[in-house]
């Protein structure tokens, strides 16, 4: 009994976060004055304190753009000091959202003194869901999120290409993975950041996810990274790269997923029979793969089940 | 901590009567929750009552979407039974459904809303009396019964009220399953301004009239139900569901291969 329960308490401080909650943030080089936060590949724990999400910035000739804010108060008060230090003397001249997960914005307050921008879905997004958004990741991340507070963007910004502080910027307006997903192209270096509707190396997540205006999305951006300047991919999730692979990657799963759902329906299974079905093997080392399939049954499945169900004759 | 530790002592103190009294060890909740005994009384009064394999409950032991937690009651081992009725020991509202198999196999797949971790059980009465009770632990984020219905806040809904979908399979592995769904948002009265309003009965006969089970549902149903029966390959021939809510509102439907 007494070995049981050292055990327990042994697994328990173990998992406790470092005292001094440091994300341990490093900015990384993406291109010429454009870099980016790469997070854990992993879903949110007490231990990542939910840096488990990518987030970056551009050096404009005068001011620095920021894409996404992490999933804290404090993260956000660590980004900010970490683009500081390499953009120095440089104000703050636009912070982005690219859609309306808390990953991407609950580190918005450290950003509130500077232009805050996101698409208008997204502004609705976080003004309506923001609070519970919050709630959910104290109860998953803890102490972590001491002192965070949502701060909605105050202006809607809309697609095309803008100069902001000397530097062009494509506003590239989509959805999919959320109703509304702004993927942020750098003109000058052909660095493409595209939030949420592409992973790398993680399973994607669906909580508002329409997989067909998804893919259409994919398609999109695919082509973006045919453009002669195209140098570099910044997916929302998972590693940086220089090819086209993790969109291409991200299409396999949300297609096998959509697949998987409609099958299913049709064979009539029931939601619990779904969640026993096992991964395939081309998704079976992709990490969280299982604990977001189970997710998306749960996203997804209803609406291929009634889809399968059709109408019965009424009398 | 406190509380998993304390689960333990009741579970190791619970194994020491085994080797010496096997029928009173069949009496000591093997989900072990302090709400057991409540459960009984309300539900099994003073019948007799043994915690049986036979009885299969399957549902998540993480359940994502606390709003539509997927459940599969299956006491087909039993053979011919009476009446499952199916409770979650912490909800606000307890009682789930009841259903009464007739002709149909004992077996039902439908969804419920549970509000924080929970129990999720299952008691089938046998000829004789006897309550054979299945169960497994369900653990939730919450919320499920006092947040509103998706669809609650539309005017869609109102339009499509009891509008059935559904669907029987006459061939394949699941040769002479029927799923059905119903449009309804199984409001719980928890949420203030929000009365109670649910389905309360559906009643399913096959396509020569006779009948093959009836489901009394509760709040704790999740909306929009879907339910699925197992009828084998024998009663694949088309169903007649009928049913109505707390507010008199009613459905029929014929449900064809
Ligand atoms: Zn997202």
């Amino acid at each position: 009994m007494k070995r049981l329960l050292f055990v327990a308490l042994l697994a328990f401080s173990v998992a406790a976060p470092a005292a001094d909650f440091d994300y341990g943030l490093v900015a990384r080089k993406v291109a010429k004055d454009v870099y980016a936060f790469v997070g854990r590949t992993e879903d949110f724990t007490m231990a990542n304190g939910g840096n488990i999400v990518n987030s970056g910035f551009i050096v404009a000739p005068k001011g620095v753009v920021v894409i996404d804010t992490g999933s804290s108060l404090r993260y956000g008060q660590q980004m900010r000091s970490a683009i500081a230090a390499i953009a120095v003397g440089k104000p703050i001249v636009l912070t982005i959202n690219t859609h309306h997960h808390p990953d991407h914005f609950l580190g918005n307050q450290a950003f509130a003194d500077a232009p805050f921008g996101a698409l208008p879905e997204t502004r609705q997004g976080i003004a309506a869901d923001g609070n519970a958004f919050a709630e959910n990741l104290f109860r998953l991340t803890g102490d972590w999120m001491k002192g965070t507070e949502v701060v909605a963007p105050t202006q809607s910004l809309i697609a095309g290409t803008i100069e902001i502080a000397g530097r062009k910027l494509r506003l590239i307006a989509l959805g999919g993975h959320t109703g509304a997903d702004l993927a942020v192209y750098d003109e000058t270096t052909g660095s493409l950041f595209a939030g949420d509707l592409v992973f790398n190396g993680r399973a994607p997540t669906t909580p508002h996810a329409d997989v067909a205006t998804w893919l259409a999305a994919l398609e999109k951006l695919e082509a973006v990274t045919r453009e002669t300047g195209f140098a570099t991919l910044v997916p929302g999730h998972g590693e940086i790269s220089h090819d086209a692979a993790p969109i291409r990657q991200t299409r396999a799963w949300l297609m096998w997923l959509q697949n998987s759902m409609r099958e299913s329906a049709r064979a009539g299974l029931d939601m619990n029979e779904v969640l026993a079905r096992p991964l395939p093997p081309e998704f079976a080392d992709l990490p969280v793969a299982a604990s977001e399939y189970r997710r998306s049954v749960g996203h997804l499945f209803p609406a291929a089940e009634q889809e399968a169900l059709g109408n019965a004759t009424l009398h | 901590m406190k509380y998993a530790l304390a689960a333990l002592i009741v579970a190791v103190v619970a194994c020491l009567p085994y080797q010496s009294n096997a029928a009173q060890q069949a009496v000591v909740d093997p989900l072990v929750s302090p709400r057991w005994e409540d459960m009984r009384k309300a539900f099994l009064a003073d019948a007799p009552v043994v915690f049986d394999p036979a009885v299969q409950v399957i549902s998540p032991a993480n359940a994502e979407n606390p709003m539509q937690v997927p459940v599969t009651i299956d006491a087909t081992a039993l053979g011919k039974v009476q009446e499952v009725v199916v409770f979650a020991d912490f909800n606000p509202i307890v009682q789930v459904l009841r259903f009464f198999p007739d002709r149909a196999p004992a077996f039902l797949g439908f969804r419920i809303k549970l509000q924080q971790s929970s129990p999720v059980r299952a008691a089938v009465r046998t000829a004789d009396g006897v309550w054979h009770v299945g169960g497994t632990w369900v653990n939730t984020v919450g919320g499920g019964c006092t947040a509103p219905s998706a669809t609650g806040g539309s005017k869609e809904w109102q339009k499509r009220l009891n509008e059935v979908s559904g669907r029987q399979w006459s061939e394949g592995p699941n040769a002479g399953r029927v799923r059905l769904r119903i449009v309804h948002p199984m409001d719980t009265g928890l949420i203030a301004g929000t009365p109670a309003f649910f389905l309360e009965d559906i009643d399913f006969s096959d396509a020569a009239g006779r009948h093959l089970m009836r489901v009394q549902t509760y709040e704790p149903v999740a909306e929009n139900p879907v339910f699925t029966l197992n009828l084998g390959p024998g009663g694949s021939e088309g169903v007649e569901a009928s049913g109505r809510d707390n507010n008199g509102n009613t459905f029929r439907a014929r449900i064809a291969p």
